[in-house]
């Protein structure tokens, strides 16, 4: 084992605040925690294979997000797909989260917007670190966050 | 940072919930004693550490030799730690829980494995004794190193080896800390437990 990958423990304690916290901004308070839990297995699981001890919180809030990702297909409606509206909206119900007008808005932001803007913002991810985890380019990434603000500044300007 | 985007970064989740994970690879807990703080660590049911070393270095070695999934997880720990306790209470001389040394080299473990049958309980022997009884009667003084490395204190018990002096000479948890152990052994086997 040459990668020298630190005691997983060491990723336990430094991280799971971010991961419990970036889960719930992507889904919600109840699903939130579903989804940590499922990313700290899916992590676990997954660490020893790892070939490279690097951005070891970043590979944590990617499997976090893909979890949010999985939760979100698996529990949306299934429709014939000529039915589907032609912009999601339906990330979580923001009505009792902290600051609940800007969350509402972040939740009706297209799915990757608001990926990328709760990744880039409560992740506190850089570009890199949002492309990995959205699985796209960081100029993607740039462009899909400074979308996502317009939008909100649009809209949190007209309430 | 503008007003939104600091406004996002606040996001804060109330009572988040730890993780909970399945068996480790390698499990820990830190166990304090009269001795001070022991870092337990069990291997596939074999104990691999019992350890004076902060809980960083430690964990650390851990994950290089054995598996990087290393966590804190006690329950794994509980046969060894109650022996520890009936040990340090005086009410058990020796231990029966499986050992495994592959944190030490060839040599600590040629030096540690036979160590529980080279000492008994309640006695000393010097570094040079043990060194002869090993076949390896000049090597003393690497003998004494090998048991400063000892990674499973108190279940193999380096403590019982001295100098020729008489001196305690150097233990990984202190002298304070052989001296007790030599005390607690001396005094427990002239009235064994019963």
């Amino acid at each position: 084992m040459t990668v020298g990958l630190p005691p997983f423990q060491a990723l336990v304690d430094a991280h799971w605040r971010d991961v419990a916290r970036l889960a719930r901004a992507l889904a919600g308070p109840v699903d939130g925690d579903d989804v940590a839990q499922r990313a700290w297995e899916k992590a676990f699981a997954a660490y020893p294979e790892l070939t490279s001890a690097k951005n070891l919180r970043s590979w944590l809030l990617t499997i976090t997000a893909r979890c949010a990702t999985d939760l979100h297909r698996a529990r949306r409606p299934q429709r014939p797909l000529d039915e589907a509206p032609p912009v999601a909206i339906d990330g979580p119900d923001a009505g009792d989260w902290p600051d609940p007008d800007l969350w509402r808005a972040v939740n009706q932001l297209p799915e990757r917007q608001r990926y990328a803007v709760t990744l880039k913002y409560v992740g506190d991810l850089d570009h890199h670190g949002v492309a990995a985890a959205l699985d796209t380019t960081p100029a993607a990434s740039r462009r899909l966050v400074s979308d996502a603000l317009a939008t909100l500044r649009r809209t949190l300007g007209a309430i | 940072m503008n007003d939104l985007e600091a406004r996002l970064a606040r996001f804060a989740a109330t009572d988040p919930k730890p993780p909970t994970f399945p068996d480790a690879d390698v499990a820990y807990t830190l166990h304090d004693t009269a001795i001070g703080t022991l870092l337990l660590a069990v291997a596939h049911g074999r104990v691999v550490a019992s350890s004076f070393a902060d809980e960083e270095t430690m964990t650390t070695r851990l994950a290089r030799a054995i598996s990087p999934r290393v966590l804190r997880q006690p329950r794994p720990l509980d046969d060894v730690r109650r022996q520890l306790d009936e040990y340090l209470a005086g009410a058990r001389t020796e231990f029966t829980v499986d050992v495994d040394l592959t944190l030490a080299t060839p040599f600590q473990q040629l030096v540690l494995t036979d160590l529980r049958t080279h000492t008994a309980y309640g006695a000393t022997k010097t570094y040079g004794e043990l060194a002869g009884a090993l076949d390896r009667p000049k090597a003393a003084r690497a003998v004494g190193t090998a048991l400063g490395a000892n990674p499973v204190c108190v279940v193999l018990p380096c403590h019982r080896v001295i100098g020729a002096s008489g001196a305690l000479t150097g233990y990984a948890g202190g002298l304070q800390a052989k001296q007790f152990l030599l005390n607690l052994e001396k005094k427990t086997a002239v009235f064994p437990p019963s």
